[in-house]
């Protein structure tokens, strides 16, 4: 079977000489289609350090790492922006919403940049908007939305390509616990319809929802548990249909 | 992504920062409006200095006392009563004219004339009174040599300087004050209480660069003048026209010699008189206002640069806002070319607007006359304060974008 992601021995080190800070110390990570991973660990773990590099917003001091079957660190630039277009959607702890365009531009942006046509983009943004529970808001600016709301239209805009990796680096950290519960729930129906996850979480209730627990520590991955099989349905969601 | 589809990002990410938006194109406007107004007013001056100075009449010297205070300029004959004469110094007289019109001592002097002049004369008509800021009395040749053609009416003749006759030609300005719409021509004024009949009008000659009004001024037969206002004292001046332009040259040196043994000038003896010549001073001036016109454009390339200065430090300080921007566009798979092409498209739509706004303002703005002077726009100073700004506007609002676009995603979120 194809893996969607493997890391193999990956190594971070920011800075060099006696200041070095080794973040990876050669992790290797695989992740079946339709995996829903927790990504747990202390703080400097490491854990933002491996996110980032899977999402190709950070090259592996050392390590091979593929997406999708594809050799990512030997694509060129151009390469790699359609990677991070088409394969991955990234949703972060401080949404990063671009300020001052409206939910729907946000999550129209990496259609425009795909290469979309203007209608197919809105029809796209509004499913993707509406399949948050947002398609009362997409008018708005990002100022005019609470945390939870704008974490949602960040979900929203990592979703709308359809990418074959949902990496979140913490996605409920900046919100209460109704807004949480919220982006949970949309993550549990994603990954019941089939979609690859990865999420960096703190918190063990947030990790109780996916299907996979791996832990970190010192840059290095020290415990890697199942909690549901790859190609059923996540935990949390297995338990309210049974 | 298409090119239509950068530009309308562009416009949308202008139209998302209003005031950083009108700010630059503030900067841009008033550095090139004042770049292109300031270089067009020191023109216009100095056309129009050279103007007046062509009006004075070509191939014309002027020869002046140089007792009493050093000669008067052009046009501006000395009062009567500043010229007494100083310990040897003889002033000049109607005879010096007179040695200065002999043929066979002067062959390149085509004509000669004594003017004598009296400033602020009071004049009236009817009721109507104004000062006259010159009144000259002359010569017929007078006329042609200092380029005062009659709009209406004729000049006076000799025959009106030998017998004293009390007729005037008046200029534009006395005409509009004394007679309004009346015509002047056969009227009589009385110029400090003495009657003279009025037989020409000057063309008028417009302002002269904002120093005096050469359309202020009467011109009468010299006796009568000095019949009635001046005395029989020294001349102002004396107006010699050289036949050509390359006899002026000639002319000069035979004044020179012509009054040199007239005063017994030579040796020990320093010249009591002194020549101005057209040619010479139109020189002098010319340098001048072009230094003035140069001084005008570093000031105004001053204002532009304070003006980039404002436009770089605006595109600069938001250059955390935009990486980081940059960034997240980067994050979500935003090719370099595209985010590299929005943003030159904004710095080019805010330099470009900006700038022809500046032309437009400046193109109106020397429509109207500033300080007494018509300002002429030069084409050069459009083209650089155009291309200095614009210049400039895509640099700053290019380069930074450049750098982010360059970062790796995760450096762009991070940069502070
Ligand atoms: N840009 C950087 N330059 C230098 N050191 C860095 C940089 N980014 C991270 N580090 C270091 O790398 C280590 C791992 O950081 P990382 O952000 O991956 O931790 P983390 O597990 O995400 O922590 P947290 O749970 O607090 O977010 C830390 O020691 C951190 O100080
Ligand atoms: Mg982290």
């Amino acid at each position: 079977m194809s893996l969607v992601l493997d890391v193999r021995d990956a190594t971070k080190v920011y800075g060099a000489g006696e200041t070095a800070v080794h973040a990876l110390r050669g992790v290797s990570l695989q992740v079946e289609p339709g995996d829903y991973v927790a990504i747990m660990g202390a703080s400097g773990s490491g854990k933002s350090t491996l996110m980032n590099i899977i999402g190709c917003l950070d090259v592996p001091t050392a390590g091979r790492f593929h997406l999708d079957g594809v050799d990512v660190g030997a694509l060129d630039d151009r390469r790699q922006a359609v990677v991070r277009n088409r394969k991955i959607g990234f949703v972060f702890q401080s949404f990063n919403l671009i300020p001052r365009m409206t939910a729907l531009m946000n999550v129209e942006l990496p259609l425009a940049y795909g290469g979309v046509k203007p209608a197919e983009r809105r029809r796209r943004a509004l499913a993707a908007l509406d399949l948050v529970g947002l398609a009362d808001r997409v008018g708005h600016q990002p100022n005019e939305l609470s945390g939870g709301q704008q974490q949602r239209v960040a979900i929203a805009r990592a979703l709308v390509n359809a990418p074959a990796l949902l990496l979140a680096d913490e996605p409920t950290g900046a919100l209460d616990s109704t807004s949480t519960l919220d982006v949970l729930g949309i993550f549990d129906r994603l990954s019941a319809t089939g979609r690859t996850i990865v999420v960096i979480t703190h918190e063990a209730d947030v990790a109780e929802h996916a299907k996979r627990v791996v832990r970190l520590r010192d840059g290095r991955v020290i415990e890697d548990t199942r909690l549901a099989p790859v190609d059923g349905l996540p935990p949390r969601l297995g338990e309210a249909t049974a | 992504m298409s090119a239509v589809e950068i530009v309308r990002f562009a416009v949308r990410g202008l139209a998302a920062n209003k005031m950083r938006s009108a700010l630059t194109t503030l900067g841009i406007l008033i550095g090139v409006a004042a770049v292109i107004l300031l270089v067009a007013v020191g023109e216009g001056s100095s056309q129009s200095i050279q103007r007046n100075i062509q009006q004075l009449g070509a191939n014309t010297l002027t020869v002046s006392s140089s007792t009493g205070g050093g000669g008067g300029g052009f046009r501006m004959a000395r009062p009567q009563e500043d010229s007494g004469p100083r310990t040897q110094a003889r002033p000049l007289t109607v005879d010096d004219a007179r040695a200065l019109a002999d043929k066979a001592a002067a062959p390149h002097v085509a004509s000669v004339s004594p003017v004598v002049s009296a400033n602020a004369q009071a004049a009236t008509y009817d009721g109507a009174s104004h000062p006259i800021q010159q009144v000259i009395g002359t010569y017929p040749s007078y006329f042609e040599a200092s380029n005062k053609p009659v709009a209406k009416g004729a000049y006076f003749f000799n025959d009106d300087v030998l017998a004293a006759r009390k007729v005037v030609v008046i200029g534009q300005t006395v005409a509009e004050n004394l007679f309004g719409p009346i015509d002047p021509v056969g009227k009589q004024i009385t110029v400090t209480g003495v009657p003279f009949t009025v037989v020409g009008v000057l063309k008028e000659a417009g302002s002269a660069g904002g120093f005096q009004d050469a359309d202020d001024v009467a011109i009468a037969p010299l006796t009568s003048v000095q019949q009635s206002l001046t005395g029989f004292g020294p001349l102002g001046q004396i107006l010699v026209k050289a036949g050509s332009a390359a006899d002026v040259a000639a002319a000069q040196a035979e004044i020179t010699s012509v009054l040199d043994q007239r005063h017994g000038v030579g040796g020990t003896v320093a010249a009591d008189y002194q020549i101005l010549n057209q040619a010479t001073l139109q020189e002098t001036v010319s340098a001048a206002t072009s230094t003035f016109t140069v001084l005008l454009a570093a000031v105004a390339a001053i204002s532009l640069l304070v003006g980039g200065i404002g436009i770089t430090n605006i595109m600069l300080v938001t250059v955390t806002e935009r990486t980081r921007e940059i960034g997240i566009r980067k994050a979500i798979g935003a090719p370099r070319g595209a985010i590299l092409g929005q943003f030159l498209v904004e710095a080019t739509l805010l330099s470009l607007v900006g700038g022809l706004l500046g032309v437009a303002i400046a193109v109106v703005g020397a429509q109207f006359t500033i300080a007494g002077i018509t300002p002429v726009v030069v084409p050069s100073s459009v083209v650089l304060a155009l291309g200095v700004s614009v210049a400039i506007g895509l640099f700053f609002g290019s380069y930074p974008a450049n750098r982010a676009a360059r970062l790796r995603p995760i450096e762009a979120l991070r940069f502070e």
